[in-house]
């Protein structure tokens, strides 16, 4: 499946700037281990020492978060958007 | 919906408040009654800084009758670029007199009672009681957890903002009706890998933004207008000028609000948010030290971690540039047998730098650069502070 995976700012020093990029995945978990293998850098910042996601980093398709979903294992479909929420805690 | 202030902690307005809050009575969705709940609202603003600002000058604009203002911190020139409650004028002075004086200036019928100290897990609930609400404008993650407990406990909304370069977030947990903080993000970044917004910089817009929609929705929760952001995370994104609206749920096994909570006190949050661990200290070199190495022309290794267009502010002399994102893969092109000097802005993320390589075993000498390029303008006229 091709879908767009959305790249908030915080995250974009690890993928050349760029604000979005097309992945290919039949699950969640499955694209962003694919997009992180295209860029090496950003996997310490979403996975630990033991490879399970963040807990501060939420991913979302469409409008739902896939906790509400099937987790990692959420089947995506083409076209589907996957966004990458991290935490931010600016305010200062 | 009636909103969070009951119908008999309501007064009259004065003549001289209808005259000024015209415009609010005339929309049927707040009218006088909307007013006087406004009017009868107490709102604790936790951090008067760039989302505090526009949070505190619009709520004192729209007539809340209580004002707390929570912040330890003194305004400093580089506050001005955002935190548009205080002035030039202000500089030096504790954030809470500055934004109390522009308060009164804007709005005489306001109550502001000024809390100048630091909010933690043995003054927190005590400030708080007795406010209907708290607004999160504070700056770091242990302070966040902090905010979103005390309103769990308490039972009050956490009308919650966040701010980072281009982005915000905004959000109102309401354990009572929808998720809270924790929900969201049960546990926070491990420290130095996300960026503050001290070394990964903020538009000083964003925050009047992500503040006012702050704002808007304690007006909301208040006088019962419209639907509030509970179980919804609103972003934005300024680059593009595009708003995402997520919804999020209530996690069942939240540690404080979940159906068995394990959290029904305040805890030790600087624990909690990873702050606490016991590291070994890392080597470090004062700005006077290396300013002698370099001119005795002594052969070091100058690592600078911060992003190319950082760089175009100051190059750092001798300096190589390996951008903290790419340290791991290109450690190789570090010497061991050299000294190796970290640099970045402010000298934190350095240090974060230093540990990264040293926990993926290299094996050389790495030192820390005090303060960064900020401290090294003490030593070179040159160097400038940003
Ligand atoms: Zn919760």
């Amino acid at each position: 499946m091709a879908i767009t995976l959305l790249i908030p700012t915080a995250l974009r020093n690890f993928t050349d700037g760029k604000k979005e990029v097309q992945a290919e995945g039949k699950t969640v978990g499955e694209a962003v281990d694919n997009f992180a293998n295209v860029y090496p850098d950003i996997k310490r910042h979403l996975y630990d020492e033991k490879g399970v996601l963040r807990a501060f980093i939420n991913i979302f398709v469409g409008e739902t978060n896939i906790k509400n979903l099937q987790g990692l294992d959420t089947p995506l479909k083409d076209g589907d958007t996957v966004m990458l929420v991290p935490a931010i805690a600016g305010g200062k | 919906m009636s909103g969070i202030i009951s119908d008999d902690r309501v007064t009259d307005l004065s003549k001289e408040e209808i005259l000024r809050y015209g415009r609010h009575l005339i929309l049927p969705e707040i009218n006088i009654e909307g007013q006087k709940k406004l009017k009868a609202a107490k709102v604790l603003i936790v951090g008067v800084g760039g989302l505090g600002s526009p949070v505190a000058l619009y709520l004192a604009a729209a007539g809340i009758g209580t004002l707390g203002l929570v912040d330890p911190d003194f305004v400093e020139e580089s506050n001005l670029q955002r935190q548009i409650i205080h002035s030039s004028k202000d500089i030096d002075r504790p954030k809470t007199s500055s934004a109390k004086d522009k308060i009164q200036d804007l709005n005489p019928f306001v109550n502001v009672v000024t809390y100048n100290s630091t909010i933690n897990s043995s003054n927190a609930l005590d400030i708080a009681k007795g406010y209907d609400l708290i607004i999160d404008g504070t700056d770091n993650f242990q302070t966040r957890y902090l905010v979103n407990d005390v309103c769990v406990l308490l039972g009050i909304p956490n009308v919650y903002g966040s701010i980072f370069q281009f982005e915000g977030q905004a959000s109102v947990f309401y354990a009572k009706e929808g998720p809270c903080y924790r929900c969201l993000l049960p546990a926070p970044p491990p420290p130095g890998l996300v960026p503050s917004c001290a070394q990964g910089g903020v538009l000083g817009v964003l925050p009047g933004i992500i503040g006012s929609i702050q704002a808007v929705e304690a007006i909301k929760l208040i006088t019962g207008a419209g639907t509030p952001l509970i179980g919804k995370l609103l972003l934005f994104e300024a680059l593009e000028m595009k708003f995402s609206r997520l919804r999020i749920e209530k996690d069942p096994n939240c540690p404080i609000c979940g159906n068995h909570p394990t959290i029904t006190k305040l805890i030790d949050y600087e624990e909690f948010c990873g702050l606490k661990t016991k590291e070994k200290p890392v080597d470090k070199i004062s700005p006077l030290e290396l300013k002698k190495l370099l001119d005795a022309g002594k052969k070091v290794q100058i690592i600078d971690i911060r992003e190319p267009h950082e760089q175009a502010i100051f190059k750092f002399p001798q300096a190589k540039y390996i951008p903290f994102g790419q340290l791991l893969r290109r450690k190789n092109e570090l010497d061991e047998k050299l000294d190796a000097i970290f640099i970045c802005k402010i000298g934190q993320k350095s240090v974060f730098a230093i540990r990264l390589l040293q926990n993926a075993g290299y094996k050389g000498k790495l030192f820390n650069l005090d303060n960064g390029v900020n401290g090294w303008a003490e030593v070179d006229p040159s160097a400038p502070l940003y």
